[in-house]
């Protein structure tokens, strides 16, 4: 469960670059909920994630998880509560290293790494049970170094690894979009089944409303630095490309062109 | 020529840890580190200076270590609690390190003439040359620390440190602190470069505050030819290409100056190798770039 309050977070202040990008964002996400998120770009949606994942840290407001206040926490602290999917397939892997090695360390996540071998039989066995259900040959090649996989592979082991631990938010931030319209389908309907299989409390940035309206149980929209928009459950799904449009219209006054062309 | 043959091997083995401790840094934290031109004299001069006031050999040798280990620290929270770009942290550590040898040794160099050394403990009490006497160490010290090293990078925190190195934010992502990481990197690295200047003190039988001077182009060398000439698939492979490599370079450098370089040239030879090493790639890319097209 995320509460955020009154979330506030200006780039630059003072500065003739000032961007204020979050101006006060107010959102529960109760146990479960998948929630996608959409908005024009510079709406502060990948700044909100951030804000949440501790990239950086927050002006005003606070955050906790499952009622602990994580506003003041740094990036690695907060990671035990938190699994990341990063828009770019290079960022969620460490591509000089095995499959097997950075699913040994997402194993490790939110515990303090030690003295003892990295890599053992059990383990290896559990990751090729759990890489052979993505159904992308990768329980064969645990050894291959990340940096050879495809885009869409990187994005399903790092989805792997995101959620090798339970975390109790899962943040992806636009982490399709990078792909080709094929494996991202792909990786979307792979991220459907870990997301409602485990029921974990998720969201998910997207350009592409034909998702957004698709996956999940609730959306958000987001204009200038503000949650604007908030619809769930029976609401959500009567809900159309059209409407979405509308609604865009509505509170942000213009629709951007990668939104358009994407849905 | 066939004598020099040892003795340089001998040599190539000896730097080699400091090539690792460079390789360290260099490559898997990748971070430009230039403390080593201070931890590698800081080394010399603990080492030299705890042998002639008779504290012992492995006295030296852990003090020795420890100096070099606590100068990667500083570096290290130079750049990550200050903030201050890694290469610039390292220099500073590297200034002020000429000045804490100098304490150190109380002045300019240490003479270990009539010392008791690691090498004249191989060759008063067991009877070797010295030219099999610096083998003899040169080989025992490169194994055991690459033992320790391959079985560190295979724990969970050594694996931590590389992943840092490769991507520091999916590190942060998996909850691996980087700061604490890059600090035990360096840490590790300038103790294995420290290492290796209380072994070259002893094997020159002196310890000087200049000698510093060029030891992370001679750590670079080392790598980069080790890279080129023997790959760098696994980090096994990486770690005995780097010993290699110095082992090559040292050869190198003996032929050279065997037809007749004079020894002042040593350092812009050195920087040269670097650069067509380092330029290879892009060489051998527009070779074949030439026969495509032809």
């Amino acid at each position: 469960m995320l509460v955020a309050t009154n979330v506030h977070k200006t780039f630059f202040p003072g500065s003739v670059n000032e961007k204020k990008a979050l101006q006060g964002v107010d959102l529960t996400l109760n146990d479960g909920d998948f929630a996608t998120v959409i908005g024009s770009n510079g709406a502060g949606k990948s700044t909100f994630l951030n804000a949440v994942a501790g990239v950086f840290p927050i002006d005003a407001g606070k955050i906790e998880i499952d009622g602990v206040d994580i506003t003041k926490m740094p990036e690695h602290v907060r990671a035990r509560y938190i699994g990341r999917v990063f828009q770019d397939p290079m960022k969620g892997t460490a591509a000089g290293m095995m499959i097997e090695e950075n699913l040994a360390m997402a194993a490790r996540r939110g515990k303090r790494p030690g003295l003892k071998w990295s890599s053992n039989s059990d383990q290896t066995e559990k990751f090729q049970k759990l890489l052979a259900e993505l159904e992308l040959g990768l329980e064969n090649r645990m050894t291959a170094h990340v940096g050879l996989l495809s885009g869409g592979q990187r994005q399903a082991v790092t989805l792997l690894m995101a959620t090798l631990v339970r975390p109790q938010l899962l943040l992806l931030d636009e982490h399709t979009a990078a792909l080709d319209p094929k494996t991202a389908e792909k990786v979307l309907r792979l991220t459907e089944k870990i997301v409602t299989g485990e029921k974990l409390t998720t969201l998910m940035i997207t350009h592409n409303m034909r998702d957004a309206l698709r996956y999940g149980n609730r959306l958000l929209m987001m204009h200038e630095g503000r949650i604007v928009v908030d619809v769930s459950g029976e609401e959500k799904k009567s809900l159309s490309v059209p409407d979405l449009l509308k609604l865009f219209e509505k509170n942000a006054g213009t629709v951007s062109d990668a939104t358009l062309l994407s849905s | 020529m066939i004598d020099l043959l040892i003795p340089t091997v001998a040599q190539g083995l000896l730097w080699a840890l400091m090539a690792i401790g460079v390789y360290l840094t260099f490559r898997v934290l990748d971070v430009a580190d230039l403390s080593v031109e201070g931890t590698f004299p800081l080394g010399a001069a603990v080492a030299a200076t705890a042998l002639s006031a008779g504290w012992g050999i492995t006295a030296a040798f852990v003090l020795a270590t420890i100096a070099g280990a606590l100068g990667g620290v500083v570096t290290g929270l130079l750049t990550t609690k200050l903030k201050i770009p890694a290469l610039l942290a390292g220099i500073l550590t590297m200034i002020g390190l000429y000045s804490v040898n100098l304490h150190v040794m109380g002045k300019a160099n240490v003479s270990l003439l009539r010392v008791d050394t690691v090498f004249t403990f191989f060759t008063d009490s067991l009877g070797m040359t010295d030219d099999m006497a610096a083998l003899v160490v040169g080989l025992i010290a490169v194994v055991s620390v690459g033992l320790i090293l391959y079985w560190f990078f295979g724990t969970e925190l050594g694996t931590s440190l590389r992943a840092t190195g490769f991507n520091p934010q999916m590190a942060r992502a998996q909850g691996i602190n980087t700061d604490t990481m890059v600090v035990l990197g360096l840490l590790i690295s300038n103790a294995l470069v420290a290492l290796t200047g209380a072994f070259v003190a002893q094997s020159n039988g002196f310890a000087d505050v200049g000698m510093g001077v060029g030891t992370i182009v001679i750590g670079l060398a080392s790598v980069i030819i080790g890279e080129v000439l023997f790959g760098s698939r696994s980090f096994k492979n990486c770690l005995i290409s780097v010993i290699l490599g110095s082992i090559v370079y040292r050869l190198v450098i003996a032929v050279v100056l065997q037809m007749g370089m004079p020894p002042n040239d040593l350092k812009l030879f050195t920087a040269v190798l670097v650069a067509i090493a380092l330029s290879l790639p892009l060489i051998r890319s527009k070779i074949a770039e030439r026969k495509a097209r032809a």
